[in-house]
C-alpha cells in the first residue's frame, strides 16, 4: 500500500519534470467577453513551442495567467512545477516575460535597463554591471550601451527587450509576439536568438500572428482562435490534417484568376481551397498525379503561371481551414 | 557557432545560472528611485519646463503687479515668492500620475511585476525620486528669489522648514496622481486633469494677492482651500512670524489626503490590468 503511493508520487515527479507548463481547462474574461474559453497545454520541458492565432485570440491572456500578472477565473495552470494561482511568487522566480511591446524605459540607456532588472533580480550593482554588458555583447548592443533606448531602432529595442528578460537566464520563458512590427532582418536575428536560447535549455513559448514564424520555430504549436484551441501538434501533424496534398499555383497575371480557377475545377472538381492572396490558388488533390493534368490545363486555358507546385498544405491554408478565414499575415499581404 | 547577422557569441551567456536571492523591499526601492534619478539626468528638460513657467510667473508679477500690489516689486517679492515655491512643486506632482501611465502603457510594469521583488516597490521608488525633483525645483526657484531680491526674515533655517512642509504636502497630493495614473488611458488625459484640477487649486489661493482683498463671498472658500493655508505657512516659516494652526492644518490635510488615497492606490495596482 505505502509502495503504491510512493510509486504514485515518483510518478508525478518525473511528470513535473519533463512539462515546464500544463494548463487545465484554463478559462478567463473580461466583462462579456470570453478572453480564454478552457484551454489545455502541454509544453515538454525544454521545447519551443508556440501559441499562434489572430489579434484577440486570446495569446496574450493566456501568457499574462501563466507568469502571474493576472488570475485565470477557473481551471489550473502549472508552470515550472509550480501552481500560478497558489504560488506566484515562486513562480515569478522562474519566468521571464518579454511583453508585445518593448517594455524596456526609453529615457534609460541600454546598459541602465539591464542593471535596473538586474538589480530588481537581487544582484549586485557590480554584478548587475558585468551581466549587462556580457548581454549586451552577445546581442550586439555593445556600441548602443551608452545610448539612450529612444534611438535605438526597433530591432535592437526587441532585443535589448529580450536581452532584459534574460539577465538571469529563466527555466521558462514567455515571448510575446517577439517579431511584430520588426523587418525581415531583425526577425531573422530574434529567430537566431530564440533557437539559441532554447538550445542552452530554456524553455520557451512564445506567440505569433505568422505562420512562418511558429513553422520555423516552435517544435509544438497551439492554433488559438476565440480562447480555444482548434488543434495542437507539430507543424507537420497540422498540415497533414488538413489534407494530403496540395497544388499551388502563382499567377503571373492577376486577371487570369477566373480562367485558371476554371481550368483547375475542370480537373479536380471542387478541390480548390480558399486564399487570401489573389495571385495564388492552391487546391487538394487526390493523388500527386492530378498535378500534371491541372499543369496541361492550365496550359490549355492559356493561363501564364509563375509558380507551381505540389506539397503538403502552407499553414496558412492551415488556419483558413481550420477558422474559416485567412491568417493576419496573410491578410496583411493582400492589404499591401 | 554560427555567426548570423552580427550578433555575438552567446555561448555561456544564456546557460541558466544561479539564481540570486530577490531583493530587499528597501533595496528594490531605491534602485527604482536610481531609476527616477537617471531620468532626472538624462531628460533635464522635464524639469527646466516645469520651473521656466514659475519663473516667469515670478518675474511677470514681480515687475509688472509688484508696485501696485504691494507698494514696491522688492516689498512684493517677499510676499510671492513663498506662494509661487508652493505652486511650482504642487504643480509638479501631476508628472508622478504622467510617469506612471506612461510606464505602464508602454509595458514596462508588466516587466517590473512578473519580477520576484517586493510588488509596490516601482510605486515608492518613483515617489522618493519625485520628492527629490520637487526639492531640485524648489531649489531653482528660491536661489532665483534670493538673486531678485527676496530676503527672508527666518533665514536659511526658515526657508528649509517651509521647503519640507511643502513636500510633506506634495508627497500627500502625488497618492492623489498615482490613482488618477492607474485610472487614465493616456498620459495626456492624465496632464488635462491637471489643469481641472490643480489650476483652481492653486489660483484659488492666496498666492498672488492677499485674502483680505478679495470679497467676502470668496475668502470664505479660499481661506479653506489647503494650498492657501500651505502658502500662508510657507510665508510664516520663512519669514520668521508662523501661525502654528497654519502648519498643523497643513499636516492634518496631508495625513488625510494620504490615509484616504494610498488604500485606494494600493487597491488599482493589484488590480489586473
Amino acid at each position: 500500500m505505502s509502495r503504491d503511493y510512493r510509486t504514485v508520487a515518483s510518478l508525478a515527479s518525473i511528470h513535473r519534470m519533463t512539462n515546464a507548463i500544463e494548463t487545465q481547462e484554463l478559462a478567463k474574461s473580461f466583462g462579456t467577453t470570453r478572453a480564454l474559453d478552457g484551454i489545455d497545454l502541454t509544453v515538454r520541458e525544454g521545447s519551443v513551442y508556440g501559441l499562434l492565432g489572430p489579434n484577440g485570440a486570446g495569446k496574450t491572456t493566456a501568457i499574462r495567467i501563466l507568469t502571474t500578472l493576472i488570475k485565470a477565473d477557473s481551471g489550473r495552470a502549472i508552470v515550472g512545477g509550480l501552481d500560478v494561482a497558489r504560488e506566484p511568487g515562486a513562480v515569478r522566480r522562474k519566468v521571464g516575460l518579454t511583453g508585445q511591446y518593448a517594455s524596456v524605459d526609453e529615457d534609460l540607456t541600454g546598459t541602465e535597463n539591464l542593471v535596473l532588472v538586474g538589480r530588481l533580480l537581487g544582484l549586485s550593482w557590480s554584478e548587475a554591471r558585468r551581466r549587462g554588458t556580457e548581454l549586451l555583447e552577445a546581442f550586439a548592443l555593445s556600441d548602443a550601451a551608452a545610448r539612450q533606448v529612444r534611438t535605438y531602432s526597433g530591432g535592437m529595442r526587441r532585443r535589448l527587450d529580450i536581452a532584459a528578460s534574460l539577465v538571469i537566464v529563466p527555466a521558462i520563458l514567455f515571448l510575446d509576439e517577439p517579431t511584430t512590427g520588426l523587418d525581415p532582418r531583425a526577425r531573422n536575428q530574434v529567430w537566431d536568438l530564440v533557437r539559441r536560447i532554447a538550445n542552452e535549455g530554456t524553455t520557451v513559448l512564445l506567440t505569433t500572428q505568422y505562420l512562418d514564424e511558429a513553422d520555423r520555430l516552435a517544435e509544438r504549436l497551439a492554433v488559438i482562435d476565440h480562447g480555444k484551441v482548434i488543434a495542437e501538434g507539430t507543424s507537420r501533424e497540422l498540415k497533414a490534417s488538413v489534407g494530403a496534398n496540395a497544388v499551388h499555383v502563382r499567377l503571373a497575371d492577376a486577371t487570369q484568376g477566373d480562367a485558371a480557377r476554371e481550368a483547375i475545377t475542370r480537373v479536380l472538381g471542387d478541390g480548390i481551397m480558399p486564399a487570401s492572396d489573389p495571385m495564388m490558388i492552391s487546391a487538394r488533390l487526390t493523388s500527386t498525379a492530378q498535378a500534371a493534368d491541372v499543369l496541361t490545363s492550365l496550359a490549355q486555358a492559356g493561363v501564364d503561371v509563375a509558380e507551381f507546385s505540389v506539397g503538403t498544405p502552407s499553414l496558412d491554408e492551415v488556419f483558413l481551414a481550420l477558422t474559416g478565414k485567412p491568417s493576419k499575415s496573410a491578410t496583411e499581404e493582400v492589404e499591401r | 557557432m554560427r555567426e548570423t547577422d552580427g550578433l555575438g557569441d552567446v555561448r555561456g551567456v544564456l546557460r541558466a545560472g544561479e539564481r540570486p536571492a530577490p531583493p530587499s523591499a528597501f533595496s528594490a526601492v531605491l534602485t527604482h528611485a536610481w531609476r527616477a534619478m537617471l531620468k532626472i539626468k538624462h531628460v533635464p528638460f522635464q524639469l527646466f519646463d516645469v520651473v521656466v513657467t514659475p519663473i516667469m510667473f515670478t518675474l511677470l508679477f514681480t515687475y509688472i503687479f509688484g508696485g501696485a500690489l504691494a507698494g514696491t516689486p522688492r516689498e512684493y517679492i517677499q510676499y510671492l515668492l513663498p506662494g509661487v515655491l508652493v505652486q511650482t512643486i504642487v504643480f509638479i506632482t501631476v508628472y508622478t500620475g504622467v510617469g506612471l501611465n506612461t510606464d505602464i502603457q508602454k509595458g514596462l510594469y508588466d516587466r517590473f511585476r512578473s519580477l520576484p521583488m517586493w510588488q509596490p516597490s516601482p510605486l515608492f521608488g518613483a515617489l522618493l525620486g519625485d520628492v527629490f525633483r520637487y526639492s531640485l525645483a524648489g531649489s531653482i526657484i528660491i536661489l532665483i528669489g534670493f538673486i531678485i531680491g527676496f530676503r527672508p526674515g527666518g533665514g536659511i533655517f526658515g526657508v528649509v522648514v517651509a521647503l519640507g512642509l511643502i513636500l510633506v504636502f506634495s508627497f500627500a497630493l502625488s497618492w492623489l496622481w498615482i490613482i488618477v495614473g492607474m485610472l487614465m488611458k493616456t498620459p495626456e488625459t492624465v496632464m488635462t486633469m491637471s489643469f481641472v484640477f490643480l489650476m483652481p487649486l492653486t489660483f484659488a489661493s492666496d498666492i498672488f494677492v492677499r485674502l483680505e482683498t478679495m470679497p467676502g463671498w470668496l475668502q470664505a472658500g479660499v481661506g479653506r482651500n489647503p494650498v492657501t493655508l500651505l502658502a500662508r505657512a510657507a510665508r510664516g516659516l520663512m519669514h520668521g512670524n508662523v501661525v502654528m494652526s497654519d502648519v498643523w492644518w497643513v499636516l492634518l490635510a496631508s495625513a488625510a489626503i494620504t490615509a484616504i488615497s494610498v488604500p485606494i492606490a494600493m487597491r488599482l495596482y493589484y488590480r489586473e490590468r
